[in-house]
């Protein structure tokens, strides 16, 4: 089997590895890489719960070729908090009861992330649709939804 | 968030207010673990050589297997092993043995003959997930296709195929005598024939996937001094542990659990499939093996809720009074028991539903196809029939032109009505609940409605009636064509007497020794419990005198028996002094006397 | 296993596809099948330099295949097909599928796909040879080459409709999508997931080209399952979307409400 050397910063960090002809990135990045907050729920684009973003916008990294990554810059729950200190989203979520399983979590966090990064002040059904490719079975849809606005108020509180 | 309300008017003396955690918020303990990412799930444990472990499937809801052939799939790249049936040391099971109930009707890997679509004929372990993937779609299966039943009526006629040989009626056989779960509680038709309304209908639910985000998956690993860790995701730890023992004949001391961190379960992840079969896979390679199910395994094999159908008839008078309910429901458990039986009994305890009705006969079946097998789901067992219920009471206000609030008020229990299984109602509040509901909703009700209490005794509510009763059903005779309907027999051949408190029915007999219960272990005390009765004095009904009396059933004389329950067969403990010699294959189980070989170490006295 | 083979352009990719291969676009479906095993193929060809973007053509616009559905929706030009990008997937989705694999996107996906049906597409293989969209999706299942563009007739943004039918909100796959060019004389009716890749309701536009008005909605959502054939999946029997159809039809061609 072939493997091919790639390397990618991954939430600071350069990283530099050999990934599996076919392998989809979630495989390389929690097998490899050792970045285990990526979760697989589906493996088929569907649930969400693998959300990472690629050059600041979310992918899914289980339908994302590994190779494909070469020279791009990663994003995940892992690099979320800065040191000791929790990102408002994480805060937001901690405050609200935004996870119950907390399987789904780290995929909408990052969902989360995207849009704020995008948008700071978004409205609630931008905040639905930002998270409406990310599926919670314990069905904690509103806590979540809140929890971002909350989050995003702080934000912008703090920028202000 | 939204917020919760607490009406601390209702019931003020009967709680403490004085509590530290209830109506506070308080911070989930683990919540700091799910932001970070750093909440451990199986799957986030590490392994050096991790091998992938799937299953070949049947494509097939019923065929004989007449011979699998694996040869080109073990020259596969990567392939490190095939296992099939014949690797399987222990390959039957039911789920509940643990707990003594039901017969081993399940294996692991199917040998004979395939039952539902998806069930496992053989497994691939290989380097990556991908190889086993290759691997399995190589495995070549010879089926002879056999015909299937889907539907749980036609799994009860006469010439529906026999699809799980355990249980050649396709029903569970309840109490070693009916194919159904009865209950009997007054005289309905007397009731029906009295009635001014008999409202009926039929209600379905469709099976409902779990469908967890993350799926079920175990990854077990050989671990030092001959023992073996298995990182799972099952929301039955011990009992995937005493199933993986069981099915893989080995000490539970030498199996190293780790659970505890579910992605979502609701009741889809205590089956314990995933576990035995990762660990028997790093048995057969002595290596770290992942078995995981993927969404379409999730969906397809994965047991769901299981469908259910219910007929309801209810006799009412013109006020709206229900004064009988009689039930005829079905759950479909697919083609294996796993815990439907044990549902079925669970929902025949909550029938009729919250409501005082005096007259109330049920039938409930627990039918075997060649579906996908049915587990727990939130509510298990309660679902579906009070969705049925509820419906029904709809329907019951609209035929006596009532407000259907008010009906529910006028029919619900207080405490110290007597229920249809013969206990009497305590801590109600449906009454409450109506009454708040329908302020909330702004849904009118009369002023008589709205003073209603729970804690204002019916008196006549609080007493047993005197119980028609028949023996329709008996195992085997439905498909033998000898019984026309699946509905409480209209032909009774027995009645209990008013206050008769309860009829002792003895439990399955225990399959193996090991699974006696030992007074001492479990904690309290047996035999002197209404539930717990001496097979000496179990030959009959036992009436006591007061139906508010604790039930006494030592000598009291059998009265009218309608049909003499078999005597319990409640085997006598083993010997402390005689040696130790298991029938069933636990070989290396804890081997004392007395003990279980499901758990370790020494008892707990 | 599977080997991936990178080609500097679209059109060596093109080139090099034989048996057993599979062009990678975004990912959405061909990882998605990697990851599931599928046996019919073992070979993943993708190409570094890709066509992706949004300009104008003499026939009108050109969408390059690896332009994605958030490509679509940040570009002014395509604003009529806005409401069809945001109805695709989450955010992620619609940041990796692109207008190229929609082409093949089997049922219940593929609502790109009924949107350039109804708007008279053409199918731009890298090659250079081109056809209508119509006779692109009958066939596609033994399109030869990699679609390297559609190009999109000008159209009257108000004549364009766009309806996706969904059993979850804010988002689910599609029970039915319906897209409707209204032009008068000429229009088109296409319906997603009513047939095995999307199709014409050819009944429904026989009965619009007098104009749309009473008479000719109630004639269009008589015959608008004609030539139609919906299959039962998960989503729904294919009884329930033959009722349905002709209602979501009448909604979308009296602009009412929202799905």
């Amino acid at each position: 089997m072939t493997k091919k050397p790639i390397s990618f910063m991954l939430n600071d960090a350069e990283i530099g590895i050999f990934v599996g002809e076919g392998a989809p990135l979630i495989d390389e990045l929690r097998r490899n890489a050792g970045d285990l907050t990526p979760k697989q729920g589906c493996n088929q684009g569907t649930c969400g719960a693998c959300t990472v973003l690629i050059d600041g916008v979310p992918h899914l990294s289980c339908i994302t070729l590994a190779e494909t990554v070469d020279g791009k810059r990663i994003d995940t729950t892992g690099g979320l908090a800065g040191g000791p200190n929790l990102h408002a989203l994480q805060d937001a979520f901690i405050q609200g009861f935004a996870a119950q399983c907390g399987f789904c979590t780290s995929g909408m966090l990052m969902a989360a992330k995207a849009l704020l990064d995008a948008n700071p002040n978004p409205s609630r059904d931008q905040v639905i649709e930002a998270i409406s490719g990310n599926l919670c079975r314990c069905t904690g849809y509103e806590p979540i939804v809140d929890a971002i606005l909350a989050a995003a108020a702080r934000l912008q509180g703090r920028a202000v | 968030m939204s917020s919760i309300e607490f009406r601390k008017d209702l019931f003020a003396d009967e709680r403490d207010d004085n509590l530290k955690e209830i109506g506070k918020p308080t911070i989930r303990q683990d919540i700091l673990g799910h932001v970070t990412g750093r909440t451990p799930y199986y799957d986030d444990h590490l392994f050096d050589g991790l091998l992938h472990m799937r299953a070949v499937r049947s494509p097939h809801h019923h065929a004989q297997i007449r011979s699998i052939d694996t040869s080109v799939a073990e020259q596969m790249p990567g392939v490190r092993r095939v296992a099939t049936a014949k690797d399987v040391p222990h390959n039957l099971n039911t789920l509940l043995s643990l707990i003594n109930f039901g017969r081993d009707d399940e294996p692991l890997c199917a040998h004979d003959k395939v039952r539902y679509m998806g069930e496992t004929v053989a497994w691939v372990i290989a380097d990556t997930e991908r190889q086993a993937r290759d691997a399995c779609a190589k495995v070549r299966v010879d089926y002879n296709v056999l015909p299937h039943v889907l539907d749980v009526e036609e799994a009860l006629t006469p010439n529906a195929p026999v699809v799980n040989e355990i249980y050649p009626n396709n029903t569970f056989d309840y109490h070693e005598k009916y194919d159904h779960q009865k209950l009997r509680f007054g005289d309905v038709n007397a009731a029906f024939a009295r009635a001014d309304h008999v409202i009926e209908a039929e209600y379905q639910m469709s099976p409902i996937e779990q469908a967890p985000i993350e799926t079920c998956g175990a990854i077990a690993a050989p671990e030092i001094n001959d023992r073996f860790v298995c990182y799972t995701n099952t929301q039955a730890l011990f009992f995937s542990l005493g199933t993986t023992a069981k099915l893989l004949n080995v000490a539970s001391s030498r199996l190293h659990f780790i659970g505890g961190t579910a992605g979502g379960g609701f009741g889809g992840k205590v089956d314990s499939i995933v576990e035995p079969t990762a660990v028997l896979g790093a048995m057969l390679t002595g290596r770290p093996v992942k078995f995981a199910w993927d969404r379409y395994e999730e969906m397809q094999v994965g047991a769901p809720r299981g469908g259910e159908r219910w007929r309801l008839k209810d006799g009412v008078m013109s006020d709206g009074t229900v004064i009988a309910r009689e039930f005829t429901g079905f759950f479909d458990s697919g083609a294996y028991m796993r815990l439907s039986p044990y549902a079925i009994i669970k929902g025949t305890g909550h029938l009729p539903g919250p409501y005082s009705i005096p007259n109330v006969a049920s039938n409930v079946y627990c039918c075997i196809t060649n579906r996908t097998p049915a587990t727990a789901m939130r509510g298990f067992g309660i679902t579906a029939v009070d969705f049925a219920i509820e419906c029904q009471m709809d329907k019951v206000a609209e035929a006596v032109g009532m407000n259907p609030v008010e009906l529910r008020i006028l029919n619900a229990y207080r405490d110290g009505d007597m229920k249809a299984h013969r206990r009497k109602a305590k801590n109600t509040a449906l009454i409450e609940c109506c009454q708040v509901a329908a302020a909330k909703a702004d849904w009118a009700i009369s002023r008589q409605a709205a003073q209603q209490s729970s804690l204002t005794p019916m008196p006549e509510r609080q007493n047993i009636p005197e119980t028609v009763t028949d023996t329709e059903g008996l195992i085997g005779e439905r498909r033998q064509g000898r019984v026309a309907s699946t509905s409480p027999s209209t032909q009774s051949n027995g009645r209990v007497p008013a206050g008769t408190h309860r009829e002792a029915i003895g439990g399955a007999p225990v399959q193996n020794p090991d699974m006696q219960i030992d007074a001492d272990r479990i904690g309290h005390k047996m035999g002197s419990s209404p539930t717990q009765i001496p097979a000496a004095a179990t030959k009959a009904a036992a009436p006591t005198a007061p139906p508010a009396a604790p039930s006494v059933p030592a000598a009291a004389p059998p009265v009218a028996p309608v049909a003499p329950p078999p005597a319990a067969t409640v085997p006598t403990p083993p010997q402390p002094a005689a040696p130790y010699s298991p029938s069933a294959p636990f070989s290396r189980g804890t081997k004392r006397p007395g003990s279980s070989p499901f758990t370790s170490g020494f008892r707990r006295r | 296993m599977v080997a991936v083979d990178t080609y500097p352009t679209m059109a060596e990719a093109a080139g090099a596809l034989a048996e057993g291969s599979r062009y990678l676009g975004g990912g959405t479906i061909v990882m998605r099948a990697v990851n599931y095993g599928d046996q019919s193929f073992d070979r993943i060809v993708r190409a570094a330099q890709v066509d992706r973007g949004v300009g104008s053509d003499a026939g009108g616009i050109r969408i390059g295949a690896a332009t994605t559905m958030a490509d679509i929706l940040s570009a002014p030009d395509l604003v009529f097909l806005h409401p069809v990008a945001r109805s695709i997937g989450g955010p992620a989705i619609r940041n990796m599928a692109t207008v190229g694999g929609n082409l093949f996107a089997e049922n219940p996906y593929g609502d790109m796909a009924v949107a350039l049906l109804a708007l008279d597409a053409q199918v731009v293989m890298t090659s250079g040879q081109s056809q209508p969209i119509e006779s692109f999706l009958a066939d596609r299942d033994h399109a030869r080459g990699i679609v390297g563009a559609v190009i999109v007739p000008r159209v009257d943004q108000h004549a364009f409709r766009f309806r996706k039918v969904s059993r979850v909100k804010p988002k689910g796959v599609s029970v039915m999508s319906i897209a409707a060019n209204l032009r008068h004389g000429d229009p088109r009716v296409a319906f997603g997931n009513m047939a095995p890749v999307p199709t014409r309701a050819r009944g429904a536009e026989r009965a619009l080209a007098q104009g749309v008005n009473d008479s000719s909605i109630t004639a269009a959502c008589a015959a608008c399952t004609e030539g139609l054939q919906p299959a039962d999946d998960a989503l729904a029997s294919a009884w329930y979307r033959a009722e349905v159809a002709p209602v979501h039809l009448k909604r979308l061609l009296l602009n009412e409400g929202a799905v």
